[in-house]
C-alpha cells in the first residue's frame, strides 16, 4: 500500500507541475502572481519529488502502464533505484531553483514570465517521464520534449542575436543525439515487439551489436551531457539562458545524459566489455581536464561556469568508465565504489553548481554586467549574494568538508584500492588517470578562485557597480536551500552513499553499503576503517574549534584596538581599482602554461602607441579541429549534390526516367 | 584508561606543534644564517615577532570584507588541525579516522584558498599578484603532493596516516624505488609550498620576485601574527609529513607516556636535520625566474607520477 502511494505521488508531482505550468499559461500577463505564487508552488511539489525519490531509493522496484501514448502502445513506466537516486536529485535542486526563480522572474522581461513557467514546468515534468520510462517510446518521447522546452527556454532573451544562435546550436547538437539515440535504442529493440525496456533486457546482444549500441548511446547522451568534442553548445546556450535556467539545465539536464549512458550500459545492456570502459574513462578524463582548463581563461561569468560543468561531467564520465572497467573484470566491489563516487558526484556537481549559476543571476539583475572585468567587490553590497557564492565556490573546489570533496575522494580511493587490473597496460595506466583526476581538483580551485575573487572581492572595476543592491528575499530562500544541500552533502554523505548502495547494487549486484554501515553515521569508509576513513562532522567540529579557541585566546590575552585606514600597498601612492587583476590577468599563467589547449588572436601595444590597445580573444580549439572542418565538408557535399540540381523540370523527369531505366535494369537481371 | 591517553596524545601533539613551529622556523633561519656566515638570530626571534605583533594595533584597509577578518582565524585553524591529524608522537591518535592524507591535502587547500581570497579582498595590485602566483604554484604542486602520497599508500595499501606509519615501523626495512621518486618530488613540493628558495623567498618583500609576502602585505597586527605563525605551523607541518612518509621509524604506537616521552626527543632530532636540509638547499640555490617555477613544479609531479608507475612495473 505505501509502495503503491510513492508511485502514485511521482506521477502527482509530474501532474502538478503540468498544472503549474497551464496555469503560469492562462494567467501570462500576471506576472507578479506568476512568480509569487506559482513558482513557490512548484518549488513545494519539487520538495515532495525529493521526499519521494530518497524514500523510494530505499524501496522495490514499482511499474505501472499509464494509459496515454500510441495505439497498443502505451507508456511502460518504472521506478527502480536508479530512477529514484535522479528523481530525489531532481527534487532537492528544482525546490532551490524554484525559489529563486520566484524572485527572478518577477519582473517583466522578454518572454513574459507566464510562458517560461510553462516552458519550465514542461520541462521538469518531461524529466520525470524520463527518468520514470521503463519503454524506448515513452524514454524518447520525453526525451524530445525535454529538449524543444530547454531550447526554448534558452532562447528566452530573443531579441539578442546571440542568444538566437546559442539556442540554434543547443538544437542542432540535441538533435544530432537524438538521432544517434534512435538507432542505440534500435539496435537495443530490434527483436523485440514492443520496446518495453524489461523486453530489452532479455536480449543478448553480441559483441559488434553491443559495441555499437555502447557507443551510439555514448554519443547520443554525450551530446546532452557536454563530452569532448560536443560539448560546444554548453558555453553559448548557459550564458544565453536566464540564470535560473542556466542552473537546471546545468544542474539537472547535463545528467540527464548521465542517466542515460547509465541506464544503457549497465541496465538495458548485459554485457560490458573493457575497452568500454577504457573508452569512456579517456574521454571523460580529456573533457575533465579541457573543461577545467578553458574555465580558467574565460572571462565571462557563466562561460565560466559552463566550462567549469564540463569538467565535471567529465569527471562523472570516468568513474562511470572506471565502473564498467572494473566490472568487466569482474571485479564488483570496486565498480561500485566508482559508480558510487560518480553518481556522488551527479549529486553534489548539482548541488553546487546550481548555487553558483542562480548566484550570477542576482549579480546579473543588480548589475547587468556578465563581464568579470567589470565586475569586483560586490561582497560589500551583496553579502548574502557572496555568502552564498563562495560556499558553491569552495564546494565546486573540491575542498573538505563540503560535497564536491566527498565525490574526489570516493573516485580517487577506488583508484587507489586497485589490486591491480590483470591487463598489464591499463595498469600503467591508473596512475596517469589519477594524476589527471588530481590536477583537475587542482585546477578547479584555481578557477574558482578566480571566479570568486573577481567578481566579489576587491574594489568594484566599475563606478555603477556601487549602486549594486543584494538579492530579494525568495532569491535568498532559494540560496539558504542549496546552500544547505551542499553543506549537506558534505556533511552527511553516509547517508547517501547508503541510498546509492541499492542503486549499485540493481547495476551491479554490489555496493559499499554494508563497509559504510558498519562504521556508523559519521564515518565514511569505502572498504575497511584500516585503508580509508573520513569523518566530515568531526572534521569541520574541530576545524571550528580550533579558529574559534584562537580567535577567544586572541581576544581575551591580547585585547588591542582596530584601526581602519586606506590600503598600505607597499606605500604606493596611487592605487586604483583598474590596478587590480582581471579576469584575463588572473587566466594568464594558465594561458602560459596550457598554450596548446587555445587558439588565441593576440594583440600587444607597441611602446609607441599613444592609445595602447590590448586585445585578447581565445577560441575553443575544436571549432578549428573538429566543427569548422565537418562544416566545410558538409558544404562541399551540398555544393556537389547542387550540381545535380538544375531547377528545371525536364531535367527532374530525366532523373525519374533515368532511375526507372536503371531500376527495371536491375529487376530484369 | 587508553582512550585518555590517545586524547591527551592528540593534545600534546597539536600544543607542541604550536609551540615548535615557530622554533622550527627560528632554527632554519638560524642554520641559513650560519652557512651563509651571518650573526644568527636567536633560536626564539619568531616567538618574540609574535609576541611584538600581538600587543600591535591591528590596522585594517576601509575596502576589506568581514572574509578579511575571519581569514586569518581560519588559516590558522586549518594547520593546527593539519599538524593534530599527522602523526608525529602516536600513532593511535582520535583524529587519524576523520581524514587521511586526501583530507590532509584538502584542508591544506582550503586554508590556501582562504589566504589568496582574503589577498584579492582590498584590491591592491599586490594582493591580486600574490595570489594569482599562489594559486599559479599550487596547481602543479598540491597534485603532485597527492601523487607523492598516493605512492606511500599503494606500498601500505592504505591512505589513512597513521596506517601508513604503523605499516611501514612494522615491515622489514626495505628500499622502495617509487619512494625515491616520491622523495624528491616531495622535496620539490615542500620547497614551493613554504615560499622558500627556489621558488620564493620568505625574506624579501620585491614585488617582481614574491608570492606569499604579497598575500600577507595588508595584514597586521595579531592578523600578521597568526598569518606568520600558520605558515611556520605549514613548514612544520610539511616537515612532518615527509617524516611521516619517508622516516616513520621512532614514532611510537600508542599513547603511552613512555613512548610519547621517547618520541618528542627523536621528533627534534628529525626536524633539526630536516631544516639543516631546507637550509642547505636554500643556500645552495638560487631564486628561480616566476615562469621556470612551472618547470620546476611539472618536474616534481612528474617525478610523483613516474614514482606511481614505477609502483605498478616492479610492485613495489
Amino acid at each position: 500500500m505505501a509502495d503503491l502511494r510513492l508511485m502514485d505521488c511521482i506521477f502527482g508531482v509530474a501532474v502538478g507541475w503540468l498544472a503549474i505550468g497551464i496555469c503560469g499559461l492562462l494567467l501570462i500577463r500576471h506576472t507578479r502572481f506568476v512568480a509569487r505564487v506559482l513558482f513557490p508552488l512548484s518549488a513545494l511539489v519539487g520538495c515532495v519529488l525529493g521526499f519521494a525519490g530518497i524514500v523510494s531509493t530505499f524501496g522495490q522496484i514499482q511499474t505501472s502502464l499509464l494509459p496515454i501514448g500510441l495505439p497498443n502502445l502505451p507508456f511502460h513506466v518504472r521506478i527502480d533505484n536508479l530512477s529514484s537516486y535522479f528523481l530525489f536529485v531532481q527534487g532537492i535542486v528544482t525546490t532551490g531553483v524554484s525559489l529563486f526563480s520566484a524572485g527572478y522572474f518577477s519582473r517583466e522581461e522578454d518572454t513574459p514570465a507566464g510562458l517560461i513557467c510553462l516552458e519550465y514546468h514542461l520541462c521538469i515534468a518531461s524529466i520525470v517521464l524520463l527518468l520514470i520510462a521503463d519503454d524506448a517510446y515513452a524514454f524518447l518521447f520525453a526525451w524530445e520534449i525535454m529538449s524543444l522546452t530547454a531550447t526554448a527556454l534558452v532562447v528566452a532573451h530573443h531579441k539578442d542575436p546571440e542568444v538566437r544562435y546559442a539556442g540554434y546550436l543547443y538544437f542542432l547538437i540535441a538533435h544530432i543525439g537524438a538521432f544517434c539515440l534512435l538507432f542505440c535504442f534500435g539496435l537495443l529493440g530490434i527483436n523485440t515487439d514492443d520496446y518495453a525496456f524489461a523486453s530489452i533486457r532479455l536480449q543478448r546482444p553480441d559483441l559488434m551489436v553491443g559495441s555499437f549500441i555502447f557507443f551510439l548511446a555514448l554519443f547520443g547522451f554525450g551530446a546532452k551531457a557536454g563530452f569532448l568534442p560536443l560539448h560546444i553548445w554548453l558555453p553559448e546556450a548557459h550564458p544565453a539562458a536566464p540564470s535560473p535556467i542556466s542552473a537546471l539545465m546545468s544542474a539537472f539536464i547535463l545528467k540527464t545524459g548521465i542517466y542515460g549512458i547509465l541506464r544503457v550500459s549497465l541496465d538495458l545492456l548485459p554485457i560490458q566489455v573493457w575497452w568500454w570502459g577504457g573508452i569512456a574513462l579517456a574521454i571523460g578524463l580529456a573533457t575533465a581536464l579541457f573543461g577545467v582548463v578553458l574555465s580558467a581563461v574565460q572571462t565571462d561569468m557563466k562561460r565560466l561556469l559552463a566550462y567549469s560543468s564540463i569538467e565535471n561531467i567529465g569527471l562523472i564520465l570516468a568513474g562511470i568508465g572506471l565502473s564498467i572497467l572494473f566490472k568487466a573484470y569482474g571485479m564488483y566491489a570496486l565498480a561500485a565504489l566508482s559508480l558510487t563516487a560518480a553518481l556522488f558526484h551527479v549529486a553534489s556537481h548539482a548541488a553546487f553548481k546550481s548555487l553558483l549559476f542562480v548566484g550570477t543571476g542576482s549579480v546579473l539583475h543588480s548589475t547587468g554586467e556578465r563581464n568579470l572585468g567589470r565586475l569586483g567587490g560586490l561582497m560589500r553590497f551583496m553579502p548574502w549574494t557572496a555568502w552564498a557564492a563562495l560556499i558553491g565556490s569552495l564546494a565546486a573546489s573540491g575542498l573538505p568538508p563540503l560535497g564536491g570533496f566527498v565525490s574526489e575522494w570516493l573516485l580517487l580511493q577506488s583508484f587507489l584500492l586497485t589490486p591491480g587490473l590483470p591487463n598489464s597496460f591499463l595498469n600503467m595506466l591508473i596512475p596517469i588517470a589519477t594524476a589527471t583526476i588530481v590536477l583537475v581538483g587542482a585546477l578547479a580551485a584555481y578557477v574558482m578562485v578566480k571566479f570568486f575573487g573577481v567578481i566579489y572581492l576587491g574594489q568594484p572595476r566599475e563606478q555603477k557597480l556601487n549602486d549594486a543592491h543584494d538579492a530579494g528575499v525568495w532569491e535568498r530562500i532559494g540560496f539558504s536551500w542549496l546552500v544547505i544541500a551542499c553543506v549537506g552533502l558534505g556533511l552527511f554523505p553516509v547517508h547517501v552513499v547508503q541510498a546509492l548502495d541499492r542503486v549499485t547494487h540493481l547495476l551491479l549486484g554490489d555496493g559499499i553499503g554494508n563497509a559504510v554501515a558498519a562504521s556508523g553515521w559519521l564515518q565514511l569508509v569505502p572498504d575497511t576503517s584500516e585503508r580509508a576513513s573520513y569523518m566530515p562532522v568531526v572534521f569541520l567540529v574541530v576545524l571550528l574549534a580550533c579558529c574559534i579557541v584562537a580567535y577567544l585566546l586572541v581576544r581575551h590575552v591580547y585585547h588591542v584596538k582596530t584601526r581602519r585606514s586606506g590600503p598600505w600597498a607597499c606605500g604606493f601612492p596611487i592605487m586604483n581599482a583598474r590596478m587590480q587583476d582581471t579576469a584575463e590577468g588572473f587566466g594568464q599563467p594558465i594561458r602560459h602554461v596550457f598554450g596548446p589547449f587555445f587558439r588565441m588572436e593576440r594583440t600587444l601595444p607597441s611602446a609607441f602607441d599613444k592609445k595602447p590597445v590590448y586585445k585578447i580573444k581565445i577560441e575553443d580549439p575544436l571549432w578549428a579541429w573538429f566543427y569548422r572542418p565537418i562544416a566545410a565538408i558538409t558544404e562541399f557535399v551540398s555544393s556537389i549534390v547542387g550540381l545535380i540540381q538544375q531547377r528545371r523540370i525536364a531535367v527532374y523527369l530525366l532523373y525519374t526516367f533515368l532511375t526507372l531505366m536503371f531500376l527495371l535494369l536491375v529487376i530484369n537481371q | 584508561m587508553s582512550a585518555y591517553y590517545e586524547f591527551f596524545s592528540q593534545a600534546l601533539e597539536m600544543v607542541v606543534a604550536l609551540a615548535a613551529a615557530p622554533l622550527l622556523t627560528g632554527w632554519v633561519n638560524q642554520c641559513r644564517s650560519w652557512l651563509q656566515n651571518k650573526t644568527a638570530p636567536s633560536l626564539f626571534q619568531p616567538h618574540r615577532m609574535l609576541h611584538k605583533l600581538f600587543t600591535k594595533e591591528a590596522v585594517i584597509a576601509e575596502t576589506a570584507s568581514p572574509l578579511f577578518r575571519l581569514e586569518p582565524y581560519i588559516i590558522f585553524g586549518c594547520m593546527t588541525l593539519a599538524c593534530g591529524i599527522i602523526p608525529t608522537l602516536s600513532t593511535s591518535l582520535p583524529l587519524s579516522p576523520a581524514a587521511d592524507a586526501i583530507a590532509l591535502v584538502g584542508l591544506l587547500a582550503l586554508g590556501r584558498v582562504f589566504l589568496a581570497l582574503a589577498a584579492m579582498d582590498i584590491g591592491t595590485a599586490f594582493g591580486t599578484l600574490g595570489a594569482r602566483r599562489e594559486m599559479f604554484v599550487a596547481f602543479l604542486a598540491e597534485p603532485a603532493l597527492l601523487m607523492v602520497l598516493f605512492s606511500v599508500s599503494l606500498i601500505t595499501r592504505s591512505t589513512s596516516l597513521t596506517a601508513i606509519v604503523y605499516d611501514l615501523t612494522h615491515r622489514p626495512l626495505a628500499i622502495y624505488p617509487s619512494l625515491a621518486f616520491a622523495g624528491i618530488a616531495f622535496t620539490m613540493v615542500l620547497l614551493a609550498e613554504n615560499a622558500r628558495i627556489p621558488v620564493d623567498n620568505p625574506a624579501t618583500h620585491l614585488e617582481l620576485t614574491m608570492i606569499h609576502e604579497a598575500m600577507i602585505l595588508e595584514h597586521s597586527g595579531r592578523n600578521l601574527a597568526l598569518m606568520e605563525w600558520s605558515a611556520s605551523l605549514k613548514l612544520y607541518a610539511y616537515l612532518c609529513l615527509g617524516i611521516t612518509i619517508f622516516f616513520p621509524w621512532g614514532i611510537p604506537d600508542t599513547g603511552h607516556p613512555f613512548g610519547l616521552i621517547l618520541a618528542l626527543p627523536i621528533l627534534a632530532a628529525k626536524l633539526a636535520v630536516g631544516g639543516i636540509l631546507i637550509a642547505l638547499i636554500e643556500t645552495a640555490s638560487a631564486k628561480l625566474r616566476i615562469f621556470r617555477v612551472p618547470e620546476f613544479l611539472a618536474m616534481a609531479f612528474l617525478l610523483a607520477v613516474v614514482g606511481m608507475l614505477v609502483h605498478f612495473l616492479l610492485g613495489a
